[in-house]
């Protein structure tokens, strides 16, 4: 058979890197003052895995955060172990938005993640086992809090900004509103003040798909030598068709037969799609903890900034200094443009210091990792304003006119 | 940075005058010298160093020079996309959005100015607009064709068909000018809404100010009429 790409011919099973394999820093935290959880758990100490990327200046004042998604991780350039490139490799480096030569970019595993940081599968160290759903539910606010004590950790007081899109737009929310001293821009791309009604249920379907296979042994398959590769294979290809849109599936697979002249009147993969979508469910397989699954969308589902504020959205963003960029795009039915214009007239509704962007594209919601021309433009321009006005180059020039008495 | 430097007004016209013959070169070369000279006067109005909210911003022209030049806090409205990706681009503060909706976000007195310039006319209900405008603002400075002006007036008269004008260039079937009023029109609207008018101005298509006196005249040879309002 042609199609290597069905689940159950999927690559030998193995274990996600260990820490010990994985590039970049871990730094353990909270070992003097544990972190308090939402839930009401105190964890500590916990590891922290990270990466850095360009040099941080002399007063500390380039740092970017980078915040990944629900299964993005640190590595967002130049990965280990691996022919892939990192995930967001077109926004950070060298004469890319996120210039490695200028700024001094940050991104760590969140907390309850499977790449290095304390979560689901790293070992429990009042049992010497993996914590398996002994771990606690985590929120994004506790991811936030983890990420502000490795900035202590780094000595850096403020951030210059603070990026990430989706479940990164959610903890860029949440870091601004709760520590606006710490930043002094803030970018939420395709993201949402809150998880919708819609995005909790296509959650609850991953979620079912992987406590539904045997595999998964009640979230105990770590010990008992085993991995909940067919559930965690359907969750992944589940989301996968919330991260794109109609129109590019059709451009990229239409109704096209996989390697054959005419369907088979049975149910392997026939058609394009149903291969491409086997492959990222059997790929992620690969690289994912089904338990770190269950306890990130958890933790997703549980976003509500409003909630927080008295069930006024706008109340988060009151005096903030924080200057703002939300961008969304237009194919986006995930993190539609709708949900990304309330956190916009919150923030108008707080006077704040904000632009808006929404992108024309029919990529959907991947479309903040592919190349968007004009979303790189656009925030290049946005985060060249914010240097001047922070102070990080030197004096602004005027668009097209040399302004009077200066000469360009 | 008290006043704009003499040698370089950023938005004035430049010397030479635009063709005497109609046409699409033409029409658009007038239109483009109008703005930039009322923009001119705007900056003009505009205190240095205060906080200034630009509804309709376009390309962020306007805004980029208060911004730069008077050293202002701004921020912009602009309800295409696209002018709202320039004006991030430039590294403006700008959020896409519609004058007749989203204004009612902003709260009162957030900022020094607000202004609304050769947009009135195009918004669907302009005395929520103005209202709006003076509540967000201490002050609001609004421009529009002024449909008063007597080339307009004669159009109408001794050809029978909707005016077009430099100043209102489209045909009616495409102008996104749904409600146009003439200079004495908006002064009756800013006195139902008990605005008050702290500065008018009637200017000629080039956007210069002709100092044109009383308001008979003013609604007569004014081809766009500039307010400064203040609320109450």
């Amino acid at each position: 058979m042609t199609d290597t790409t069905s689940v159950s011919e999927s690559a030998p099973d193995r274990a996600t890197p260990s820490r010990q394999e994985l590039a970049g820093q871990t730094v353990e935290l909270g070992r003097a003052r544990p972190l308090m959880l939402d839930c009401g758990v105190e964890l500590g100490p916990f590891t922290m895995a990270y990466r850095t990327y360009g040099e941080l200046n002399a007063d500390k004042s380039n740092a970017i955060l980078v915040c990944h998604a629900l299964t993005g991780d640190q590595h967002v350039v130049d990965p280990p172990h691996t022919e892939r490139s990192g995930w967001w490799e077109l926004m950070v480096g060298s004469g890319r938005p996120l210039d490695t030569d200028r700024y001094f970019v940050i991104c760590a595993n969140v907390l309850g993640g499977c790449m290095g940081t304390e979560g689901p599968k790293e070992i429990n160290p009042d049992t010497g086992e993996p914590w398996g759903l002994d771990f606690p539910v985590i929120t994004i606010a506790d991811m936030v809090r983890a990420q502000t004590l490795l900035l202590d950790h780094l000595g850096i007081d403020k951030l210059f900004c603070v990026i990430g899109g989706s479940m990164g737009a959610m903890q860029v929310l949440q870091f601004a509103t709760a520590y606006p001293e710490r930043t002094f821009a803030a970018v939420p791309i395709a993201g949402a003040g809150r998880h919708s009604a819609q995005n909790i249920a296509f959650h609850e379907v991953g979620r079912q798909a992987i406590m539904a296979d045997p595999d998964w042994c009640d979230g105990d398959y770590l010990r008992q030598g085993t991995k909940p590769r067919r559930g965690l294979a359907v969750a992944r290809m589940a989301a996968h068709v919330t991260y794109l849109s109609e129109a590019a599936l059709h451009r990229k697979f239409g109704r096209r037969l996989q390697d054959r002249k005419s369907v088979t009147y049975g149910f392997d993969a026939d058609f394009q799609v149903e291969s491409y979508l086997r492959h990222q469910g059997s790929s992620f397989v690969d690289r994912f903890d089904a338990n770190s699954y269950l306890y990130i969308t958890r933790a997703m589902d549980y976003f509500d900034l409003a909630a927080d504020h008295g069930g006024v959205l706008a109340r988060a963003f009151e005096d903030t200094p924080v200057r703002y960029c939300v961008v969304s795009f237009t194919s986006d039915w995930l993190f539609p443009t709708s949900e990304n214009r309330e956190v916009v007239h919150a923030l108008n509704a707080a006077a704040a210091d904000v632009s808006f962007v929404e992108v024309d594209t029919d990529k959907g919601h991947d479309a903040f990792l592919l190349d968007e021309p004009e979303f790189f433009s656009v925030l290049n321009g946005f985060l060249e304003g914010c240097a001047h006005l922070a102070g990080l180059v030197g004096e602004r020039r005027s668009n097209g006119q040399s302004a009077g008495g200066r000469v360009e | 940075m008290s006043a704009l430097p003499q040698d370089r007004p950023p938005h004035q016209a430049p010397a030479e005058t635009p063709p005497e013959t109609p046409g699409d070169a033409a029409e658009a070369y007038s239109r483009r010298t109008m703005i930039r000279a009322d923009l001119a006067l705007i900056v003009e109005m505009v205190e240095p160093g205060t906080r200034v909210l630009d509804v309709g911003c376009g390309t962020g022209e306007l805004l980029e020079c208060l911004v730069i030049d008077r050293g202002c806090v701004g921020r912009g409205i602009e309800l295409s996309q696209a002018g709202v990706n320039d004006s991030v681009r430039r590294g403006l503060s700008v959020v896409q959005g519609d004058a007749d909706t989203d204004l009612n976000d902003y709260p009162s007195d957030a900022f020094d100015y607000v202004i609304l310039s050769q947009t009135l006319q195009a918004t669907r209900a302009p005395g929520e607009v103005v209202a709006n405008l003076v509540r967000i603002g201490r002050r609001a400075i609004v421009s529009f064709p002024n449909f008063g002006h007597w080339r307009v007036r004669l159009d109408l008269l001794l050809q029978g068909r909707m005016p077009k004008s430099e100043a209102l260039p489209e045909a009616w079937y495409e102008t996104p000018n749904i409600h146009l009023c003439t200079i004495r029109d908006f002064l009756n609207l800013a006195d139902e809404l008990g605005v008050t008018v702290e500065r008018s101005l009637a200017l000629d298509q080039q956007g210069t100010d002709k100092g044109i006196a009383g308001l008979r005249r003013a609604n007569l040879f004014g081809q766009h009429g500039l307010f400064l309002l203040s609320g109450g």
